[in-house]
């Protein structure tokens, strides 16, 4: 054993600490680049599996250059203008967090229980032909244990799902966590979001979804086992598609007139459109 | 007490197993046994930690003052843990999106600090080396055995590929929903426990 003199333990647990510190340091800083690089191609994996665009053979660079990430003010609906904040720098949930980028939201507002919303969310535009094609949104909330986070793409129509890709929560394996089920997400497809009044109609059943019109088009199956999952993936839905979500940028779509149509890209925005 | 390395080895998996024997890292064993990629990647990597962790405490281990000895075994273990987290997160991202908040609770993992209190204080680096390598493949056999029977049973897929088509997919395998959850891992571990002990009487508990 070691000597136990007073200033022995303190100067061995500092060489130690130091010694420690300097090793974490190190793989934490010099890891980082590898690490964004991967979150980052996690996302656009996500985004491209939720408009049905991805495919494991192709390297996702390549299939996200059809894609075209914008910023939209949730509140007033409109892009932000080009050069004020760049889309690709831009943390979401970090803005909703802080103190001039989000805000906090009242009780009676807040459905999908994340308490703070931010100011500008990220879109991502896939072009087809001259028009979007696709929108597909960042859209979270809670469920029973955790924040599920998930990409919904939504047809040029504004109303018609096209596809759900879920890529982070903490549910349940094998019940709250089959909303990862590839099955279960076919199931979204073709549904519509809004009703004749132009609230948000979709609902999802016990069970199976009706099978006849009028309740099929708005009704998606129920996950056994899984009820408030379930109920928080209803209520993340009528949040992100109601007032404070999307709903003021779909309105301001239509307003413009061009439904589908591309939004003016600037330079800065990467180039011409694919199609 | 002197044991070759390959009976230190050997010793660890069967006749003195962590979780079996010593009943150690059983949180994590909980846990992560649901499917059988998270319980080997778990596995791996508290065999490394544990290795690792009894090496360096081992070598270090005549510069330890007694006081303060259990605050340096856990700084060591704690700084071979974050490491091993940003590895994961760096080259093997799918998976640390699963086990992340595991990998961090392998610090707790009372299977590490036993080792090192229990055996790497007061033997050499190699032979601590081995027997954390050893206690590592005692926990990992352990793991495997109990996600062996809860991924097969519970989801009908090993390793993620389906072998029993669920019901739920069109198959025809109702799905054992108890399975899925944590709680009957305590159920499986138990029983290892007890086939363990019925082959080996030298492990029962004296009345």
């Amino acid at each position: 054993m070691a000597d136990e003199s007073l200033a022995r333990p303190f100067y061995t647990v500092f060489v130690l600490a130091f010694v420690c510190s300097a090793l974490v340091a190190g793989a934490a800083v010099g890891l980082r680049p590898l690490q964004e690089d991967n979150r980052d191609l996690d996302r656009k994996r996500h985004v491209l599996r939720a408009a049905g665009l991805y495919d494991a053979a192709r390297p996702i660079g390549e299939l996200f250059a059809l894609v075209d990430t914008r910023l939209v003010d949730l509140a007033s609906g409109e892009f932000v203008a080009e050069g004020t904040l760049s889309p690709d720098s831009y943390r979401q949930l970090e803005a909703a967090r802080s103190d001039d980028g989000g805000r906090l939201l009242g009780a009676d507002e807040d459905l999908a229980r994340i308490r703070r919303l931010e100011k500008y969310s990220l879109v991502y535009l896939v072009k087809e032909g001259d028009r979007v094609g696709q929108y597909i949104l960042p859209v979270r909330g809670k469920g029973l244990w955790s924040t599920m986070y998930a990409y919904v793409a939504i047809d040029g129509d504004l109303a018609t799902i096209r596809g759900v890709s879920f890529y982070e929560h903490g549910e349940t394996p094998g019940l709250g966590g089959e909303i990862v089920n590839p099955l279960w997400q076919k199931g979204w497809q073709g549904k519509k979001v809004y009703d004749q009044a132009g609230a948000v109609g979709l609902s999802f059943a016990k069970g199976k979804a009706a099978a006849e019109e009028p309740a099929k088009s708005f009704q998606i199956d129920g996950l056994s086992g899984a009820t408030i999952t379930t109920k928080g993936v209803e209520s993340l839905m009528e949040f992100w598609f109601g007032e404070h979500g999307f709903k003021p940028f779909f309105a301001r779509r239509r307003a413009e007139g061009h439904q589908g149509a591309a939004p003016p890209t600037s330079a800065a925005d990467g180039g011409p459109s694919h199609g | 007490m002197a044991e070759s390395n390959l009976q230190l080895l050997t010793s660890s998996i069967f006749k003195r197993n962590p979780i079996a024997l010593l009943v150690l890292g059983i949180c994590s064993s909980l846990a992560v046994t649901g499917q059988m990629t998270t319980a080997l990647v778990m596995s791996i990597c508290v065999t490394l930690v544990t290795a690792f962790s009894s090496m360096t405490i081992s070598l270090v281990r005549h510069h330890i003052p007694n006081s303060v000895r259990i605050g340096l075994q856990i700084i060591v273990a704690a700084t071979l843990v974050i490491i091993v987290d940003q590895v994961l997160k760096a080259f093997y991202f799918g998976l640390s999106k699963q086990l992340s908040i595991y990998v961090g609770l392998i610090i707790t993992n009372c299977i590490l600090l036993g080792r090192a209190e229990g055996f790497a204080m007061s033997n050499p680096p190699l032979p601590s080396f081995i027997d954390g390598i050893a206690n590592g493949l005692g926990y990992g056999f352990v793991l495997m055995s109990v996600a062996f029977v809860r991924e097969l049973l519970g989801s009908g897929t090993l390793f993620g590929v389906v072998i029993l088509p669920l019901t739920t997919d069109g198959g025809w395998y109702p799905r054992n929903g108890m399975l899925v959850l944590p709680v009957c891992a305590f159920f499986l571990i138990a029983l290892i426990i007890w086939i363990l002990r019925t082959f080996d009487p030298s492990q029962q508990e004296k009345e």
